[in-house]
């Protein structure tokens, strides 16, 4: 039976309706929500496409599921981070080096480096590449990703 | 000047075929509706149409795949009517709407498809200016973002020909005269993508991400074994999931249907199917074994100069042999394929992110025995694809889906089915022979490139659904022009080069970024390494001894600047240590015909436990003419990165029955940690053609990967990927 669970997702509270409390987050967000940032890569968080945070810590919501996500957790995506008209400073960065080929991976790359240097404010390269680590890019765009987050970390 | 006004009256605004577009349709609904919309590629309506707003459609053949071509070709466009960029709207691989320009593939969508639009730009706008000159009594004319002024007077082009069609005929023989490269504004500079802001925001609709009402969601359910059989299904388990619509069983094509994602994803893992054994694939093990005894279908002789034969050790020249093999890789998208089809009042429409929309159209239609014109292939644009991945067979399942639901259906693909089921790079395996007299010169050269044969009919990869379901299918072996850079760029007296199609390859084949060319380079460009030692001379003043291309030429001098090359011959001597660097260089004129591109990498080789790493990589680039120089980087920049990885680590391993790759553990890629610092040299001639620069850079990073290992190890890397284990081996060996 379909039961109803409170969620706070980029600022709203919404309810989500689902009979398997163990579907993936990132459906509730794709599916229920109509969200386009998570992005479905291999749901296995080997990639991390579809990287969220919740409470600010970069999570792989193809394998988070629902029934882990607290309903006092703030859930927030690529879309609640910025809009075009009023981007995040990861965001802009990533906009300025124009740091995507396909971009299918990128949400991932912004929601792992946004939590990243909220941690860690002036990260080196080596750090910067080590935070990257388990998120993959198959365009090989690495260098202007790498190049994104140093402009970020100067504006944060 | 070629411009025939077949229809001037339409122009002039006769009312003949005055298209009314003021409802929520675009320009090019409404010409469809209006039956105006032509097709051909000698007309400059099936390329363009301008609104009464100004407002510009292109309609392009050529799609973009995450290169950033929807960004450069709205760049030529804009340049050649004088419009600004944001006033372009573009419709890509719409079979209904835009010409087929072709795949989209070899690095042709600037230089040939780009091309075309140039033209008909060209000819829209000279027709335009001739118009404006009639209105405004004058010939003095400028053009300003799509306003033509003169006399004192103005008329933009909404009001020249909004909404209505140019009818002006195109002849590629007889080409109209384009803008000045020197009068250039757009095309040459760095252009921001126009997809990028929506991409970092979460606003981009890519096809995973794509909806139609009414949509059903699929999933299918895989054969244990290639070529298996389905022997039972037991569905009992799926009672409990409440969206489960319908289990589609057609042959030995296993699906299931349901109202949300997450239910087919739970329907499909809870099915429960018994399988046929089957073992069709040879023992890895000894794969090169079998490429070697796989029948020759043709031997395809690519180049033959001299006598080879009789000139190979002759007076005695000293012979030098080697062999190399290239494995299989798999695509890697990182969006598994995924597909919407819909069928409604007879008629397929099918929406897929396929680089091919007009070949996946005539795929659907054998399978589903529907005239080509009943089947509508839309391209939306999904993960990068790197050619032909698992897009159209994703279209193809979701199309069975649908057909047997009677609604429309979305297939998005699993990492195993991406992974497990998408065709292949097929492996290549290279013969390599050549004698030097006692100078160090070369007296014969002699290459035998083993690969897949390539069927008459186009390029047409089976579509998988419609093999399992016993549907009407091809049987086409299709690998994408893989002879491609066999024959070689160097002046010798005797060459021959011959490629040897083989009948059959282990796993599907298809094309990956470069193919061929990359696997052919690699040989080649290692090869010549191997004479240059062989001859105690400097790499790449051995290669520039043979060549008598001034383009190339310059390139050379350019890469040995940018790298700082040190002049003298591989291996360097007196290196010591458990971590030894090296440099490696490249050369690859594309096709022999087209872009050029010098490489050096730099490698740290740990010997004791042969771990490669390339901390930086050197690229030298004439592509001709640039339209979007910070693209342009961005393209080279992931060929190197997606190349170094393929190089060191990619392998796509399988047991006698099926895939075993399925998942980025058993299949990685290289990550950030290992990623070059990648430094770019471009060659800009804006007077000359531009040439294609989605894959060359490729071609030349496995050979200087391999070089560089032997610069600084002295040993010979001829297997691809030089995984530590192979290295190891090697040094050991040495």
């Amino acid at each position: 039976m379909a039961k109803t669970k409170p969620l706070t997702v980029n600022g709203n509270r919404v309810s989500i309706d689902s009979d398997d409390p163990e579907m993936p987050l990132l459906y509730v967000l794709r599916d229920n929500l109509g969200l386009h940032g998570p992005r479905f890569g291999c749901g296995l968080g080997q990639c991390g496409a579809c990287t969220v945070h919740i409470d600010g810590k970069a999570v792989r919501s193809c394998i988070t599921p629902l029934s882990a996500v607290d309903s006092s957790a703030k859930v927030v995506t690529l879309e609640g981070l910025g809009s075009p008209e009023k981007p995040h400073p990861v965001q802009k960065a990533f906009i300025d080096e124009q740091a995507a080929q396909c971009g299918y991976c990128i949400n991932g790359m912004i929601m792992q480096s946004a939590a990243f240097l909220a941690t860690n404010k002036k990260p080196s390269d080596e750090e910067i590449k080590a935070a990257l680590a388990e998120n993959l890019c198959r365009c090989g765009t690495h260098a202007r990703i790498l190049r994104a987050v140093k402009r970020a970390s100067s504006q944060i | 000047m070629n411009i025939q006004i077949s229809r001037r009256n339409v122009l002039l605004g006769s009312g003949a075929l005055i298209v009314s577009f003021s409802l929520a349709g675009s320009m090019a609904d409404a010409q469809v509706q209006g039956g105006t919309k032509p097709l051909t590629l000698t007309e400059v309506d099936s390329f363009l149409a301008i609104d009464g707003n100004g407002k510009v459609t292109v309609y392009s053949g050529k799609v973009d795949l995450g290169t950033g071509i929807s960004t450069a070709l709205r760049q030529i466009v804009a340049e050649e009517l004088d419009v600004p960029i944001e006033h372009i709207e573009l419709i890509q691989g719409d079979t209904l709407i835009t010409p087929n320009q072709g795949t989209t593939w070899a690095s042709v969508s600037v230089q040939v498809g780009g091309m075309q639009l140039r033209q008909a730009s060209a000819a829209a706008r000279q027709m335009l200016l001739s118009e404006a000159e009639r209105r405004l009594g004058t010939g003095q004319l400028t053009v300003t973002e799509g306003v033509i002024s003169g006399g004192g007077k103005k008329v933009s082009y909404g009001e020249l020909v909004g909404g209505k069609n140019f009818a002006i005929k195109l002849d590629p023989k007889q080409p109209v005269k384009e803008k000045a490269p020197k009068d250039y504004k757009v095309v040459g500079r760095a252009t921001p993508r126009v997809d990028i802001p929506a991409k970092m925001t979460g606003h981009f609709t890519y096809m995973q991400d794509f909806k139609v009402p009414g949509m059903l969601h699929g999933r299918v359910v895989r054969p244990a074994a290639i070529g298996a059989k389905l022997e039972s299904v037991d569905d009992s388990a799926l009672k409990n999931i409440p969206g489960i619509v319908k289990v589609v069983r057609e042959g030995d094509f296993l699906g299931v249907v349901a109202s949300n994602e997450w239910d087919a994803i739970r329907g499909a893992a809870a099915i429960r199917a018994t399988w046929s054994k089957s073992e069709t694939l040879p023992d890895q093990a000894k794969l090169w074994d079998h490429v070697r005894a796989t029948k020759v279908a043709k031997e395809e002789v690519t180049s033959n100069i001299g006598n080879t034969s009789e000139a190979m050790g002759k007076d005695g020249a000293k012979v030098v042999k080697a062999t190399y093999d290239f494995a299989i890789h798999t695509h890697g998208s990182i969006g598994p394929s995924c597909a919407i089809a819909e069928f409604k009042d007879g008629a397929l429409t099918s929406w897929s992110a396929s680089q091919a929309t007009h070949n996946l159209r005539r795929q659907l239609a054998l399978m589903f025995s529907l005239p080509v014109d009943k089947v509508r292939c839309i391209y939306v644009e999904g993960s990068g694809c790197y050619g032909r991945n698992g897009h159209e067979d994703a279209a193809a399942d979701a199309a069975l889906l649908a057909k047997a639901v009677g609604k429309p259906v979305r297939v998005q693909w699993s990492r195993a089915d991406e992974h497990g089921w998408d065709p292949k790079g097929p492996p290549t395996l290279m013969d390599m022979r050549a004698s030097l007299d006692a100078g160090g010169n070369v007296t014969a050269w002699e290459g035998d490139f083993y690969m897949p044969q390539q069927t008459p009919g186009g390029f047409l990869v089976p579509l998988v659904a419609a093999t399992l379901s016993g549907m009407p299918a091809g049987n086409d072996i299709a690998p994408g022009n893989v002879f491609q850079n066999s024959a070689i760029q160097y002046k010798f007296a005797n060459i021959k080069t011959v490629c040897k199609r083989l009948e059959t390859t282990p796993l599907r084949p298809s094309w990956i970024r470069t193919p061929g060319r990359l696997q052919n380079s690699y040989a080649n460009e290692c090869f010549m390494d191997e004479l240059a030692a062989a001859a105690n001379m400097d790499p790449l003043e051995f290669r520039r001894k043979y060549l008598d291309d001034k383009r190339g030429l310059e390139l050379l001098d350019r890469l040995v600047a940018l790298a700082k090359w040190e002049k003298r011959p591989s291996p360097q001597k007196g290196v010591n240590g458990n971590v030894v660097k090296g440099r490696g260089a490249s050369y690859v004129k594309y096709e022999l015909v087209r872009t050029y591109i010098g490489a050096v990498a730099e490698v740290e080789v740990e010997r004791s436990t042969g771990v490669i790493h390339v901390p930086k990589f050197y690229v030298v680039h004439d592509c001709g003419q640039i339209i979007n120089p910070d693209g342009l980087k961005n393209q080279i920049e992931g060929n190197v990165m997606q190349t170094v990885s393929r190089t060191l680590i990619e392998e796509l391993k399988f047991d006698r029955s099926r895939v075993t790759s399925l998942d980025w553990a058993s299949y990685p890629i290289l990550k950030f940690p290992q990623m070059p610092e990648i430094v770019i040299e471009l060659v800009d001639r804006p007077t000359e053609k531009p040439w294609g620069a989605g894959e060359p850079t490729s071609a030349v990073v496995s050979s200087a990967i391999s070089n560089a290992v032997f610069d600084a190890t002295g040993v010979r890397l001829r297997s691809v990927p030089y995984t530590p284990a192979k290295v190891k081996a090697a040094i050991q060996a040495s």
